[in-house]
């Protein structure tokens, strides 16, 4: 309505709307659009996110009653004392710390010769279709692939029998079974799409000139790949393996299925909250705490989060 | 930048407020939850314990006069007991649905195999539609109903102690169950499902833990539970383990046969050497062990592609596995087993409480009952089943109204550190350091 867009560039307060009244305070109070734009999702994330962390914090302080097996207020050390000084769940921690680097070296080997081919090598054309080919295991489930490599991995299964009979006995000499291996092998393969993908991200931001800029102004090789690559990539990689070795690091799941006896942090947290011993799982639940924020930390001062 | 340190400053505020808020609600939820009968009042108001020791005193006066562990010292006199306090008088309308927790195999609606059903037809004429969450251990069961978004639960002995001292469950009370009457009388009022002979649920059926053996590998059929627990088995890293804190019972019984000097005569009731013994002997078990089961899928499946020769198992596998091709067999050893007496029981907040008493008549019937107790492979609770199974022998086969055949199945029982086996001089070893034990071994 023409009437009204002429009101709205001239201060007329007595013909203007709702809607313009509501438009002309927040022009005149700029900080009232911000607040109101930004508070529900802040909302969310310091109440649900950051209050539930808390919240299970506080958790770890508590004393279980024996009796019912539901936490009490009682305060006590007693959980931290048990989470942090018995010998074998730190062990636990550090097999769950070796799992996930072993998982994210995996993935790192295998991930940058992909990652280069796709960026560097192959035809523009072919570049989509390699790129749809990577993602393409994320549309299956997780827990369907992990049971499709308990199918390869069991004792029974012709690739992976023990016996002469078996594809991997005859072809390298050697056969997991169900193991510490078996775990890494499978959780590599779960995540290895989130390790190319950033990696050919960050390739495919360093321009072939630089490298031809490079070997014209004398640079071999192993000069070029240390003083140009190298720089741009290792951002990259930081950024895949965050996603690697938390998702490794608090896997409960697939040391369940391919893992044998094998026991992570999750798999302790998971046993305990369901003991039901709330203020305990609390406690070890502050392990995995600690390690991804230093890891965090280590990887921020690489510039990973630049390119996430 | 002075706005976004205020917001941060007030949302840390009602961060700390929310925190200190929600332990308040739990204990608030937890003294609501206590229906008014005098039993569950003390349990709930009184967390320290004195609780536990209440409770507990019940079970330690009923097992001290004997040894026996399925003994029917208990108060059977209680039949004629007037419902407690706070428990219904008459039943409603359903309410349209009810919302279970179960063990594998108890709930059946035919969707596991369409011959197996007796869901549908409860379904069909109460209206009530069973929705069922499978609980693989009792502590996942304690768990579940503590969250009281269910309304009942088949609980096994050492769930049902912890679930009455927490206020989780409500008392029953029989007049609303028909089929309660014709129950054999060693299930009811038992220190397990009643507290001062007042009931607190419909007993399901009863069964032992086997141990179960591929019969390719072995010949003869092995009889003793050293197949797990020794290293002169034949089967050594393909030993399947149940993977619960309550398995420190089995290696308790083994020990009661094997290191009678050590003086176990109750599996639940270890002091602290018999407990340190007993950990001993699953520290050496590891080695043999290629699988911790906390899933029956888990056993059936290491069962059916060979990587499990033998180990701990329920009826229910096997049946399970057979049907798939295993060629295996379960056995009750010489040195006894521990076992389960499952009693249905329903929550103290349950939200469809009609079609609960509904569900819990309906389990306990004739016909349901010998159904599930059939599939399953256990010992029915209904007198009246053992004439309507399919096979007119499996009443006799599981043992259902012999009681000599259960005195050398010790069924789950939480351990409290009043000692269950009546001994006062010493204390025993109570679940949470079971499981904390379980938890390190697992490591």
């Amino acid at each position: 309505m023409s009437s009204v867009a002429a009101d709205a560039s001239s201060p007329g307060p007595a013909s203007a709307g709702p809607g313009r009244r509501l438009g002309r305070t927040f022009t005149r109070h700029p900080w009232l659009g911000l607040v109101s734009t930004v508070t529900a999702p802040v909302a969310w994330l310091l109440v649900v996110y950051i209050g539930a962390l808390a919240l299970l914090v506080v958790t770890a302080f508590f004393k279980l009653d024996e009796a019912s097996q539901k936490p009490t207020s009682e305060f006590t050390l007693g959980n931290l004392d048990t989470a942090f000084t018995t010998s074998t769940f730190i062990w636990t921690v550090v097999r769950s710390v070796g799992v996930a680097l072993a998982v994210t070296v995996l993935c790192l080997v295998i991930a940058l010769p992909m990652a280069f081919y796709i960026s560097k090598v192959a035809k523009p054309w072919a570049r989509r279709g390699f790129v749809v080919a990577v993602i393409l295991p994320l549309w299956a489930g997780y827990l369907v692939k992990g049971y499709a490599w308990r199918a390869m991995f069991s004792p029974g299964s012709k690739f992976a029998a023990s016996g002469s009979g078996g594809v991997l006995q005859s072809t390298i000499g050697w056969t997991p079974g169900f193991g510490k291996a078996a775990l890494v092998i499978t959780l590599a393969y779960q995540w290895l799409p989130y390790m190319v993908l950033p990696i050919y991200a960050g390739l495919d931001r360093l321009p072939s000139s630089l490298l031809d800029a490079s070997a014209d102004l004398g640079g071999r090789p192993l000069r070029t790949f240390r003083s140009v690559v190298t720089p741009t990539i290792v951002p990259a990689i930081a950024a895949g393996s965050i996603f690697t070795f938390s998702l490794s690091l608090g896997d409960y799941i697939m040391p369940n299925i391919v893992g044998g006896t094998t026991q992570l942090i999750g798999n302790l947290i998971a046993r305990t909250l369901l003991a039901p011993n709330q203020p305990l799982a609390a406690a070890f639940t502050l392990w995995p705490i600690l390690i991804i924020v230093v890891y965090l930390v280590s990887m921020s001062k690489l510039h990973a989060f630049e390119d996430l | 930048m002075r706005t976004n340190r205020r917001i941060l400053a007030i949302a840390t505020a009602m961060v700390v407020v929310l925190a200190a808020c929600g332990s308040d609600d739990d204990t608030a939820s937890t003294d609501t939850a206590a229906t008014g009968t005098a039993a569950t009042d003390t349990a709930a108001a009184d967390t320290t314990a004195d609780a536990a020791a209440d409770t507990s005193a019940a079970p330690a006066d009923t097992t001290a006069t004997s040894d026996a562990p399925g003994d029917t010292t208990g108060d059977t006199t209680g039949d004629a007991a007037a419902p407690a306090e706070g428990v219904p008088t008459e039943l409603g309308e359903g309410e349209g649905e009810v919302n279970l927790i179960a063990w594998a195999g108890y709930v059946e609606d035919g969707s596991t195999d369409p011959a197996v059903d007796w869901v549908s037809d409860f379904e069909a004429d109460t209206g009530c539609q069973v929705n069922v969450k499978i609980g693989n251990s009792s502590d996942e069961m304690v768990q579940l109903m503590q969250t009281g978004e269910y309304d009942g639960v088949s609980a096994s002995g050492d769930a049902t102690q912890r679930l009455i001292a927490g206020g989780e469950v409500a008392p029953i009370n029989p007049d609303l169950i028909p089929n309660y009457a014709d129950i054999f009388d060693d299930l009811k009022l038992q220190p397990w499902n009643s507290v001062d002979g007042v009931p607190y649920g419909v007993p399901h059926g009863r069964g032992a833990n086997l141990l179960v053996f591929n019969t390719e590998l072995y010949t003869t059929p092995p009889d003793s539970w050293s197949e797990v627990f020794e290293d002169s088995t034949a089967a050594p890293g393909a030993v399947s383990v149940y993977d619960s804190p309550i398995y420190i019972a089995d290696a308790a019984l083994y020990l009661m046969a094997t290191q009678p000097d050590l003086g176990i005569t109750n599996p639940y009731a270890l002091d602290q050497d018999q407990f340190d013994a007993a950990i001993a002997l699953l520290d050496q078990q590891q080695a043999l062990v290629g699988q911790y089961w906390s899933s029956y899928t888990d056993q059936q499946a290491g069962l059916e592609d060979g990587s499990v020769l033998t180990g701990t198992t329920w009826q229910v596998i096997v049946n399970l596995a057979q049907a798939n091709g295993a060629k295996i067999d379960a056995v009750k050893p010489v040195e006894g087993a521990t076992g389960w007496s499952d009693t249905w029981m329903i929550s103290s907040q349950a939200k469809n409480p009609n079609c609960m008493y509904m569900w819990m008549d309906h389990i306990a019937s004739p016909e349901a009952n010998a159904a599930v107790a059939e599939y399953f492979g256990e010992a029915p609770s209904n007198a009246l089943s053992c004439d309507l199974t399919a096979d007119p022998d499996h009443c006799s086969i599981f043992h259902a109204a012999d009681t000599d055949y259960w005195t050398d199945v010790w069924y789950w029982t939480t351990a409290t550190e009043e000692c269950l086996d009546g001994r006062t001089d010493v204390a025993c070893v109570p679940y949470t350091e079971w499981v904390n034990a379980w938890s390190e071994l697992r490591s």
